[in-house]
Parts: C-alpha cells; sequence; structure tokens
C-alpha cells in the first residue's frame, strides 16, 4: 500500500508537467505557424528569430 | 485588380500599427510562399532593410509580420524587398489584422488539455475503484482513499474546464431563456456535488471521472467548431484584403499617400488608376474616362464620366487616371443604404434553427423529466432519498449530450475541409445546413453565370491581327481584350492615347486609329459602349463588337443542378437581351431582366413565401440584399466586400461548379449528421432506462460515453471521403 501512496502522486506530478509543457507551448505561440515551422528546420540560417 | 506599390515615393505609413515598446509593425499578406526556401528569402530580404528589427513569415496564415524601429517604418520598401525576392505583397487593414488573434482558440484548446489531463488521471484512481466492482480486492476504506484522490484531481480540472460552458450557460440564463449549455452545467455540478456526498458518507459509486470525460469529450466538438470558423474568417479577410486594399490619396503637396479604406475622410482627394477600383462615392475633380458598373447594378456597358459626375464606390475605372474628391466615408458611401437592406436579411436568417438546437429542444425536457422521475419514483418505491438521487444524477450523466454536441461539429469540420480544398469557403456550420435543404437556386448573370469580362466576339483573323499593334499600346480593357485574343506580336509607334476615346499611332508606317466610332471616324455607326473600331487613315472602318461570355462550364452546372432536383433561374439587373441569350446558352428558361437591388430581394422573398428555399448565387452589390434574404448564398471570390459578407459560403476559381460540389457536399454531410443523431438516440434510449434501473456504475458509465464518442465520430470521418463525386 506504501507504494501506491508514493506512485500515485508521483504519476500525478509528471502528468502536471506534461499539462504545464503544452500551456508553454500554447503561450509562446508554437501552433501559430505548424507549416512553417515544419519547413524552416530546412534552412540553415537560424531565421527563427521569434517577435 | 493587383495594385502597384512599387512606384517610389508611395507613402503606406497608415499601414503601420504602434507596438508598446514604441516601435512599428506591419502585417503583409504574402501570395505564393510555400516552402523553406522561401521563408528564407522572404525574411532575409525583408530583414536586411534599414529600420527593421525582425520579420517572420507565418506560412500556414501567408502573412508577414514585419516589426520596425520607432519611426523608421517604410512599408513600401519592404514591400518592394519582398517583390525582389519574387513574392507579391498586399498590406492587411490593421483593424482586421487585430482580430486575427485568437485567443478563444488558446483558451479552448487549454480547457480541452486540462479536461484531458483531469480524464486521463482521476480515471487511473478510478480502476482500482472499479476492479473492486468484479470481485477484486479493495477494502472501503482503500476505495474512499482512492475517491477523494480522484476528487482532488478531477474538480478544478473540471472547474476549469467547465468555464466555457458556465459562462455560456450564465449568459443565456440572464437573459431568461436556456441554451445547450443550461443542462451540461446543471449534469456536471450536480454529478460533482453528489459524488462528494458519496465519498464523504464511504458510498460504493463516484462519478469524478465521468463529469471530467464528459467535458472533455464536449469541448473536442466545442474545439472543432471554433477552428472551423476561425480558418474560414482568417481566409474571407484574406480574400477581401486582396481586393480592395488601399485609397490613393494626393496630399497637398502633391504626394501620394496609400492609406487603409477605413482612413479616408470626406473632401479627400483620391488617385483613382485605370482597372483599380473606385475606393469610395466621390466627385471627379479631373479626368475623363469609363466606369464598370457591373459590380453595382449588372450593366455590363461601361459608362462615361467627366469632371462633375458622381462615381459610387465599387466600379472599376476602365480607361483615364481619375482625380476623386471623397464625398462619403468608406462606412457610409451608397454601400449603407445596401448594407441596410443585408441586416434585415441576416436577421431573418438568425431565426433558423440549427440541427442540434432541434435536437436539443427533444433532448433537454425528456432527459430532465426522466431524471426528475427516477429521483421521484425511486423514493416513492422505497429506494430511499440517497439511492434515489444517486440514480438521477447518474440519469443525467449518461444520457450525457456528447453525442450530440460531436455529431453535428465532427462532421461539418470533415465537410468544410473537403469544400476548402475544392476551392470553396464555408463561412459557418449553420451555412451548410441551410444549403442542404435548398431546392430552388438562381442566379445573377453579370460576373457569375458569365466571366464578367468582355471578351472578342466573331471577328475574323486578319482584322484582329491588323489592330493589334494598337490594342497592345493601350490599357482599355476592350483593347487589352483583344490584344490577349491576338497574342504577342508587334506594338505600335508614336502611341497617343485620349482618355475616352481612343489611341492612335503608326503600325508599319501607317497612321491608324482604334476606340470609339467618333474618334476613328466611322460614318453613321451609332455609338455603343461595347465595341471598339479601327481603321488605317483613308481606309474602311471596321467594326470588334465584344461580349461577356459564359463561364464554359455554366451549361453543365446548370444541367447538373436539375439532375439533383433542383430548379434554376436568373434574375439579372441587366438588358432583356442579353440575358435572354445568356439564359439560352445556359439552358435555362425562368430569367427576369432589369431588376433593381430591392427587385431582387423581393423576388427572393417571393419565392420564399411560396416554401421554396432558395440558394442565391451573385456577386454584384445589387445582390447583396437578395444573398442575404436567400435561404443559402454564394458568392464568387472576386465579388464586392458586401456581397461576400452577405454569403454563407464563397468559391474561387473559374469553375461554377463549385456550386454543385457545395450542394452535394452540404447534402452528405446532414444525410451524416442525422444518422449520427439517430445513432445518439439509440444509445440513450438504451442507456437512460439501464440509468432508471440501477443497472450502471462507474465502470459503464465510462465506457459507454466514451465508446459513443468515438462512433459518432468515426461516421463523421466517413465524409472526407465517401459520396458526392462528379
Amino acid at each position: 500500500m506504501n507504494i501506491v501512496m508514493m506512485l500515485a502522486p508521483m504519476s500525478v506530478f509528471l502528468a502536471l508537467l506534461g499539462l504545464g509543457a503544452f500551456w508553454w507551448t500554447l503561450r509562446s505561440g508554437q501552433y501559430d505557424d505548424p507549416r512553417g515551422d515544419a519547413s524552416r528546420i530546412l534552412n540553415d540560417d537560424p531565421t527563427d528569430r521569434p517577435l | 485588380m493587383a495594385l502597384t506599390y512599387d512606384a517610389p515615393g508611395v507613402d503606406l505609413s497608415g499601414f503601420l500599427r504602434p507596438k508598446a515598446d514604441g516601435g512599428e509593425s506591419l502585417e503583409l499578406l504574402v501570395k505564393g510562399a510555400h516552402c523553406a526556401a522561401c521563408i528564407a528569402k522572404i525574411e532575409g530580404e525583408a530583414g536586411r532593410l534599414p529600420g527593421v528589427l525582425n520579420a517572420r513569415m507565418n506560412l500556414t496564415t501567408g502573412k508577414l509580420a514585419v516589426g520596425f524601429e520607432g519611426g523608421a517604418g517604410d512599408p513600401a520598401a519592404v514591400i518592394q524587398a519582398v517583390a525582389r525576392a519574387g513574392y507579391d505583397a498586399t498590406p492587411f487593414d490593421p483593424a482586421q489584422a487585430a482580430e486575427a488573434q485568437d485567443r478563444e482558440g488558446k483558451r479552448l484548446a487549454m480547457a480541452l488539455a486540462v479536461a484531458g489531463f483531469g480524464a486521463g488521471n482521476a480515471m487511473m484512481f478510478s480502476v482500482p475503484i472499479m476492479a473492486g466492482l468484479f470481485g477484486q480486492e479493495l477494502g472501503p476504506h482503500t476505495r474512499t482513499l482512492m475517491q477523494w484522490m480522484s476528487a482532488i484531481i478531477a474538480v478544478p480540472c473540471a472547474l476549469y474546464a467547465g468555464m466555457p460552458f458556465f459562462e455560456s450557460a450564465w449568459r443565456s440564463l440572464r437573459v431568461g431563456k436556456a441554451n445547450m449549455d443550461v443542462p451540461i452545467s446543471i449534469g456536471v455540478i450536480l454529478t460533482i456535488v453528489i459524488s462528494f456526498i458519496e465519498t464523504f458518507l464511504g458510498g460504493r459509486d463516484s462519478y469524478f471521472d465521468a463529469a471530467v470525460s464528459l467535458l472533455f469529450l464536449l469541448l473536442i466538438g466545442r474545439w472543432l467548431d471554433h477552428q472551423l470558423r476561425a480558418k474560414a474568417r482568417g481566409a474571407a479577410a484574406d480574400l477581401l484584403a486582396l481586393q480592395a486594399p488601399v485609397a490613393a490619396t494626393l496630399t497637398e503637396d502633391g504626394r501620394e499617400r496609400h492609406m487603409p479604406l477605413s482612413e479616408v475622410l470626406v473632401g479627400d482627394l483620391l488617385i483613382v488608376r485605370p482597372g483599380e477600383r473606385v475606393p469610395v462615392d466621390g466627385v471627379v475633380e479631373a479626368g475623363i474616362s469609363a466606369l464598370d458598373n457591373a459590380l453595382l447594378t449588372g450593366e455590363t456597358a461601361p459608362v462615361d464620366i467627366a469632371p462633375g459626375a458622381h462615381c459610387r464606390a465599387g466600379a472599376v475605372n476602365l480607361s483615364g487616371v481619375l482625380h476623386l474628391r471623397a464625398t462619403a466615408r468608406s462606412d457610409d458611401s451608397a454601400l449603407a443604404a445596401i448594407a441596410r437592406l443585408v441586416e434585415a436579411g441576416a436577421q431573418s436568417k438568425s431565426r433558423y434553427v440549427r440541427l442540434a438546437d432541434k435536437a436539443a429542444a427533444i433532448y433537454v425536457p425528456t432527459v430532465h423529466t426522466l431524471a426528475a422521475a427516477t429521483f421521484v419514483g425511486g423514493w416513492a418505491l422505497g429506494l430511499g432519498p440517497r439511492e434515489a438521487l444517486l440514480r438521477a444524477v447518474v440519469v443525467l450523466i449518461i444520457t450525457c449530450p456528447c453525442a450530440l454536441g460531436l455529431a453535428v461539429p465532427a462532421v461539418q469540420i470533415t465537410a468544410s475541409g473537403r469544400l476548402f480544398r475544392k476551392g470553396v469557403l464555408v463561412k459557418s456550420g449553420a451555412a451548410l445546413e441551410r444549403l442542404s435543404e435548398v431546392d430552388h437556386v438562381i442566379f445573377d448573370k453579370t460576373g457569375v453565370l458569365t466571366e464578367g469580362k468582355p471578351r472578342l466576339m466573331d471577328a475574323s483573323p486578319a482584322v484582329v491581327a491588323m489592330a493589334a499593334p494598337l490594342a497592345r499600346a493601350s490599357a482599355h480593357p476592350l483593347a487589352r481584350s483583344l490584344a490577349a485574343e491576338a497574342g504577342p506580336g508587334p506594338v505600335a509607334t508614336d502611341v497617343i492615347e485620349t482618355a475616352g476615346q481612343g489611341v492612335e499611332g503608326f503600325i508599319d508606317g501607317r497612321l491608324a486609329r482604334l476606340g470609339r466610332a467618333a474618334f476613328v471616324g466611322a460614318e453613321g455607326a451609332a455609338a455603343r459602349e461595347t465595341e471598339l473600331w479601327f481603321g488605317f487613315e483613308g481606309d474602311a472602318k471596321v467594326r470588334l463588337e465584344f461580349s461577356d461570355r459564359l463561364r464554359p462550364d455554366a451549361a453543365r452546372t446548370v444541367a447538373a443542378l436539375r439532375k439533383r432536383g433542383l430548379t434554376v433561374e436568373i434574375l439579372s439587373g441587366d438588358a432583356a437581351g442579353a440575358v435572354e441569350r445568356a439564359a439560352r446558352e445556359a439552358g435555362i428558361d425562368a430569367w427576369r431582366a432589369g431588376l433593381d437591388p430591392a427587385g431582387k430581394a423581393a423576388a427572393v422573398e417571393a419565392a420564399a413565401t411560396e416554401g421554396r428555399k432558395v440558394l442565391m448565387v451573385g456577386d454584384g452589390l445589387n445582390d447583396a440584399a437578395a444573398l442575404a434574404k436567400a435561404h443559402a448564398a454564394m458568392a464568387p471570390g472576386t465579388a464586392l466586400e458586401a456581397s461576400q459578407n452577405a454569403a454563407d459560403l464563397i468559391f474561387s476559381g473559374e469553375e461554377l461548379g463549385a456550386v454543385v460540389d457545395a450542394v452535394d457536399v452540404a447534402r452528405a454531410a446532414r444525410g451524416r449528421a442525422l444518422e449520427n443523431f439517430g445513432f445518439a438516440a439509440l444509445y440513450n434510449a438504451v442507456a437512460g432506462p439501464a440509468a432508471v434501473f440501477g443497472l450502471v456504475n462507474p465502470f459503464v458509465a465510462a465506457l459507454a460515453m466514451s465508446g459513443s464518442s468515438i462512433v459518432v465520430t468515426l461516421n463523421a470521418l466517413r465524409m472526407s471521403t465517401a459520396g458526392g463525386r462528379r
């Protein structure tokens, strides 16, 4: 039983990390231009300074 | 109608938007960018300009965002830089760009993520509880512990993810109405409260995970619906930005300044070049030209104007450069009267009840009565209030409207995605529903059934070849059309163009004239607007007649519509002869000519009172009121702003067949949506009674809810491939 008391909060914490990461990607505009981002990776020059 | 911005000295600073840090930003619509190299070229050229802090090309929306240092912004330089890279750029009106920031979409996405997180993790604690239901070892204390854990995760998530529903329910209750979000909110809140009580009392069943899963599934539907509308809005704004982006004004020191239409004031002096559209109503100060009013009145014949004449916004300047004194702002140009008619029509449209709302009108009272009856009946039959209330809440949650909430948006987003690939833009889901019910199609003639451009009619190739060198030297649309017919070749020398009259010049050393009958010297000929005369000095004069040609697939489209059981009619503002000819060629028996805007709207209304569901296809300002009055409306991408706003669907491209595609897809979408409703009804017919008789536990609830939603979504996805091929 003790192991459950440890594992359960841990898994919730990990899921929260994932949620936080999604929040960050949403806030920093990473879904604004999916097509452009897919193409940018082919460019050698780092032209992806965010506005 | 592409304007040229590369003339040096043009001032476009009206398009700059001030930023918080003192700098300025500019948005440009860039056409033709589609690859990594395009991004590098465009951003490289724009970023090298002095004063530019950063430039970022968004491939998804096709917009280039440029940030300037304060006071250093020069939009014209950026447009020239993009042109050097090989792309056309058009400034985007800042008023429209501000709307493009999609806050609502981000909020829904975050709510969806939170609901997904909550549903998944609450389920993690529900699994041991469910296992306990099937005789696995689970003591009551462990079960209560699991329920509390489930509550700690699910409740905050449900409160956050449920906010869009709670807010909408509250807004609707405050005005004394109940929309679909009211039962959803009641169901979720009741479920959480009852589950708390059960957990507190050490009961067996709690439904925290069900409440969050319900929100998760409903949010998917909401988000899909929002994406559809946001995409359509953005695409519609782009179309309009390409069409009439700017007005060119002359400042007192004679400099030319381009500004967004909304900033033109009464009394401003405007320049309208040949081929451009008159931006606002005005009086001609200088210049002679002819105006094409086809989009305003449906007439194909150009109208001559001279200083002192009034011209209306939306007319196309055909031959000479005009200086106009603005007599109205863009908002209250001659468009305003039409806009009022459009508004009246739009109100009748908003009374349309959507399929989902019709279903909700049956669903909500049924389910709530059932839940209330379960509580009262259960208590009366000796269940005890706690058990009776629990069963009532289970009825509410398991007959959840997730299938309802997903059934229609999922179908509509796949349907409009399919139409989008065919070049048809759907403005809203309701538009598709209305289109599927249509049984009568009314076409405007000019620019819809026809190409809306003058084309040379049966002239001998020898004459065309003779006149072509002069035609190539002229900017007049009829001459352009003649030049296009003749193809590339020599150009006349020493050409002098007299605005509103014609051109004269030397072809192989002989003086020749091309233009109006009087200018060329043809005697005894009645001056007509859709013809040119040509002749060498002293020779006989030849007449070249032009006419507006039918779109190549017009007759085929009309036949295809007939085959689908629709009747077809033409309502036109043009003269009877031209309309009759077009009707005959397109194979349409019913036509009316010489109608004004109110006449067209009245005709559409008369058809509606006969009980017909009318699809209006029109492009001009004279169609706008009829478009708004019709049951469903389509406009080509070349239509005026007012008409595009009044239309439900916009088709780009040359083919009229888009109308048939749209009708097919709309009908298929309606079929899918009805199938989905049928399935949802069947599901509820089984799940409802099961809940009433206490056969449902949290495990069954979780399985049934997600199962029904998956079936509905899969059925909707069949839309993207099946049916509707011509």
